[in-house]
């Protein structure tokens, strides 16, 4: 077992580092307030090969393995939710579904340009009246000669108002046995007709990003964007957020880290009856607490990316992962508030837009109760996770960095 | 009597900067001290009207080299012109002033007697005839203790470090001239332009900040097309800032406002100090109308040294403060300004 | 066209530096690229990019130092070379520069050389043009700016008094302050083929020259006296009278 980090991956953190401390973390708060996206952060992660740093260097990306992945995403989120919200969407659960269940030529066509970060991505599964209840969705997409004509309403989408590209989970089947196998997955061009995408504002968190609606009428999607085979889409969606859960908590973990570094450094400051406010062990018992959760996390998100990078199925691994960081970096940013005393309660520190921008992920990609009820059912056997008809591939460097 | 001691004269269009005096009257100092004279080396064109001033702040004697060819600076040609006058007089120390120039023609200079440079002292004593200095280094946050083996001994002088020079218009000396030596230079200069660039933040080693204070002078009138509260408000902060900033270009220092004032709208974000704006440790830190909340004592307490003016005796930021000044900034800031004209010889 | 970088590893800008037994400690901060080399590394890409060239980044230190050249390979620097040898502990400006020079001959063909304004470290700020003389080259020092065309660089010096324009024959040795332009960051490309790059390490052997003496020792290095700070509130009957007294002690705190 080696625990060491390969140089690559030290210098992709402290290149991600870099950026977010010259270009993240001094604007984030304004725009923040202002519930806007900062208009420079997605072309900057675009140009700096952020939104495709996984992807094999042939489909436009960056050639890195899928711990560096998560490793980014926790620098990410250290600096703000929002940034790695983008990853969540774009990558997890968009492009590394078209790096596992494409054809080559969707790889081209969608994968490539997301990777090289000329097209932004996101994913249609949540609607208005489903969300855990992935199979109650009411989107259609009924197959006319060489289309599919998509009708329905995604709502709580990251990047609906800016993306490019949508994965879109839509009943093909209206009368499948099981309504599981009954949807499908399609690679829909936002700019088709038919497409509208808005903005939802009021958010407890994550503010600085975009979220928002996706609403299809008569849209007519070509057929071969078709993701994988008709009824594989309950699979897909799954496999999308064994993914996406992965970039939530390794972030997750990023903003334990955030509420660590800034209640130790306003307990070293601070002082209350003449001594730092750190020299007091109920602050010192918030610390230590935050310093198991960090260390806890990252271990959680290391593993689940070294089984991707072995090319293991990891969705137990995952789950657990993504609902013990973000369950976590709700306490730590809770806690962070509680050192910082009435500062903390206020926008002039951090910690607050940590503890707004933590309860997102609390609910999204699997509820925390969503993931207490799988772990259970795997550990009572109740639950097993069969082969999938295309598995995510395993890391290979060779074929990553291979130029094409 | 050999003048051991010699004194760089750093000039720029003629002018020789002030530095240069204090690098006159350390040498003095270091001379007497070891029974010798002092050298002043003035260098350039048109320049020869310098000398007198060397010799009221303490040369005995200044070695000219005014020539045409040294009109503008050029470090080759004024580190050749000062090493051939070296190797001649054999100085035991040469003292520079820390500027762009007094830094690199001493680093040439010493390549060519092949000594030493040590730049940017802020202490200096003599044993016998070897320089003891003690500079700065790791950006401040440690100090060295430095010598330098080879003769002559380079040393620049941190600028402001030593003083203020004493001048004596009484005293005099002798004026020998020695030929420039450019034929080797490298670098031609092409033109030239007055820096228009404003000081940024980080880099100032001095900050003038302003606060909410500065838009507390309610009998200031606006002007009559001015009708919104508001921009009455802002319009007044605006005055504020403009006593500071002549403060600011007085010092030669960066303007800084607090987070207050940014909010305020008195003042863009790129002049925040403190937690959410940019963290500044500069040597002096003027904060003029703030209260010092403790985000703007985050950006700004590493600072050297903290001068606090505020009307509000109970003001946290007088905690922080080396000096301070219980009084409206509207009444002592033009007459600091004023005395630090005078004191600088501005 | 050849440009060669000449790069630094230093403590981080956030490290707690400190005497400990007579010795500079810095705790576990991290050693990186002297900040103002990475202004450098930008400036001589830059120059390579517009003019069709490489960049060879040199760095002299102990092996630790690889880390400051992988960095500049990162931000697209061709090749790197360590200059490692256990007689340089005790160097100079001077003795630095000296090897420096030699390092640049050896290269051989270097059309410019880039130095950062100062290291962090000993903030000496001399290197630079200390290294020009010694190549007989000629030194464009703080520049802000700065082209190449057709065997001249053209530069904007930045002086305390402004702009200085400056022409000088190639090749030749600048030194880059941070109104050039930011840094860019290591690419992704770039951190791959750092990782994976074997950096040559030269001695003085290699270089073919003795070990420059040191003229400029530190006899001894320490903390600074522990600041404390004494309030004292100037007051007085009238503005004038106020603003005097503090303007002289501002004077004596030789701050200005």
């Amino acid at each position: 077992m080696d625990f060491t980090l390969s140089q690559e991956h030290q210098m992709a953190v402290e290149m991600v580092r870099n950026f977010t401390h010259k270009e993240v973390i001094p604007i984030i708060k304004e725009w923040d307030r202002k519930q806007e996206m900062a208009p420079h952060i997605l072309p900057r992660m675009a140009e700096l090969g952020i939104l495709g740093i996984n992807i094999p260097v042939r489909y436009g990306g960056q050639g890195f393995d899928y711990i560096t992945l998560g490793l980014v995403c926790e620098e990410l989120e250290y600096a703000d939710t929002t940034l790695r919200v983008v990853m969540s969407v774009h990558m997890g659960l968009n492009s590394m579904a078209v790096l596992q269940w494409g054809t080559e030529e969707q790889k081209q066509r969608f994968l490539t340009p997301q990777a090289k970060g000329e097209k932004y991505a996101c994913f249609g599964l949540t609607e208005p009246g489903a969300g855990s209840d992935v199979a109650g969705m009411t989107s259609t997409a009924i197959k006319k000669g060489d289309h599919y004509v998509l009708n329905g309403e995604k709502m709580w989408i990251s990047l609906a108002s800016k993306a490019h590209h949508a994965l879109v989970v839509a009943r093909t089947d209206l009368n499948a046995a099981d309504p599981h196998d009954g949807l499908s997955a399609f690679l829909v061009e936002l700019d088709s007709k038919g497409v509208t995408t808005g903005d939802i504002h009021g958010k407890m968190g994550v503010r600085a990003g975009s979220t928002g609606w996706l609403a299809f009428q008569d849209v007519k999607v070509p057929a071969e964007n078709l993701l994988g085979q008709e009824g594989e889409g309950f699979r897909i969606a799954m496999s999308c957020l064994d993914n996406g859960r992965y970039t939530v908590g390794s972030g997750a973990t990023g903003l334990i880290r955030a509420s660590l570094d800034a209640s130790v450094k306003y307990a070293n400051d601070r002082k209350a009856f003449g001594r730092e406010i750190g020299k007091f062990q109920l602050v010192q018992q918030k610390i230590a607490y935050m310093v198991q959760s960090y260390e806890m996390a990252r271990l959680l998100y290391l593993k689940s990316g070294w089984m991707k990078n072995q090319g293991m199925r990891n969705t137990k691994e995952t789950s657990l992962a993504k609902w013990f960081a973000t369950d976590a970096s709700f306490d730590a940013a809770a806690e962070a508030i509680q050192v910082h005393g009435a500062y903390g309660y206020s926008d002039e520190y951090d910690v607050e837009r940590y503890l707004r921008n933590s309860k997102g992920a609390v609910i999204y990609e699997g509820t925390s109760e969503i993931h207490q009820l799988m772990q259970a059912g795997y550990a009572l056997g109740y639950r097993a996770d069969g082969d999938l008809r295309c598995e995510l591939p395993a890391y290979d460097a060779d074929f990553w960095q291979a130029e094409g | 009597m050999a003048n051991k001691v010699w004194a760089y004269i750093d000039q720029f269009k003629g002018a020789a900067t002030p530095a240069s005096w204090e690098a006159v009257a350390v040498a003095r100092t270091l001379a007497n001290q070891i029974g010798g004279g002092v050298t002043a080396v003035i260098l350039g064109s048109g320049v020869e009207g310098l000398a007198q001033t060397a010799f009221h702040y303490g040369a005995d004697e200044v070695l000219l080299a005014d020539d045409p060819a040294l009109a503008d600076y050029r470090v080759d040609s004024y580190a050749s012109t000062l090493v051939a006058a070296a190797k001649v007089g054999s100085p035991a120390v040469i003292l520079f002033p820390t500027n762009t120039r007094g830094r690199e023609v001493a680093g040439l200079a010493a390549m060519d007697l092949e000594s030493g440079v040590i730049p940017d002292v802020t202490e200096i004593v003599l044993e016998g005839e070897q320089v003891v200095a003690t500079r700065p280094v790791y950006a401040g946050k440690l100090l060295a203790k430095v010598v330098c083996s080879a003769r002559p001994q380079m040393v620049t002088l941190r600028v402001r470090a030593f003083g203020k020079p004493e001048m004596d218009a009484s005293r005099s000396g002798t004026v020998t001239k020695i030929a420039a030596v450019t034929d080797g230079d490298k670098v031609k200069v092409t033109g030239y332009s007055e820096s228009e660039g404003r000081l940024s933040l980080t880099d100032a080693g001095v900050i003038v900040s302003g606060g909410r204070g500065t838009s507390n002078r309610a009998d200031l009138q606006p002007p009559d097309d001015i009708t919104d509260e508001k921009q009455k408000e802002i319009w007044r902060a605006q005055q504020g800032f403009k006593l500071i900033g002549e403060l600011a270009q007085t010092l030669g220092a960066a303007l800084g406002a607090s987070r207050a004032a940014v909010d305020a709208g008195y003042i863009p974000y790129s002049h925040q100090v403190g937690q959410t704006g940019k963290v500044v440790s500069p040597d002096l830190y003027i904060a003029c109308g703030i209260s010092g909340a403790i985000q703007h004592q985050a950006g700004m307490r590493s600072s050297k040294v903290i001068v606090a003016i505020n009307k509000d005796a109970e003001a946290p930021i007088f905690k922080l403060a080396r000096y301070g000044v219980v009084g409206d900034l509207y009444d002592i800031l033009p007459a600091l300004t004023k005395a630090m004209k005078e004191r600088l010889g501005k | 066209m050849k440009i060669v970088v000449c790069v630094k590893q230093v403590p981080d800008t956030a490290a707690k530096v400190a005497v400990e037994g007579g010795k500079v400690t810095w705790g576990d901060a991290p050693l990186v690229i002297n900040p103002w080399d990475e202004y450098a590394v930008e400036a001589a890409l830059q120059a390579a990019e517009k003019g069709g060239g490489t960049v060879t980044a040199i760095s002299l230190g102990a092996e630790e130092a690889k880390e400051a050249l992988k960095h500049a390979l990162a931000m697209g620097c061709a090749e790197a070379v360590l200059v490692n040898d256990p007689a340089l502990a005790e160097l100079d400006t001077q003795g630095a520069s000296r090897v420096l020079a030699a390092a640049i001959r050896k290269v051989g063909g270097v059309d410019l050389a880039v130095f950062g304004k100062q290291a962090i470290d000993g903030d000496s700020g001399v290197t630079a043009a200390q290294t020009a003389r010694v190549l007989g080259w000629p030194a464009a020092t703080l520049l802000a700016s700065l082209s190449l065309e057709s065997g001249t660089l053209k530069g904007e010096r930045a002086m305390e008094e402004g702009r200085q324009r400056v022409e000088a024959a190639l090749p030749a040795v600048a030194s880059i302050v941070k109104d050039y332009g930011e840094p860019r960051y290591p690419s992704f490309m770039g951190i791959r083929k750092a990782a994976k790059a074997e950096i040559p390490a030269w001695t003085l052997a290699d270089l073919g020259i003795p070990t420059p003496a040191a003229a400029v020792m530190w006899k001894e290095i320490m903390n600074p006296p522990a600041r404390q700070i004494t309030n004292e509130m100037i007051t007085g009957s009238s503005p004038e009278e106020i603003a005097n007294k503090l303007a002289d002690k501002i004077m004596e705190e030789k701050v200005l």
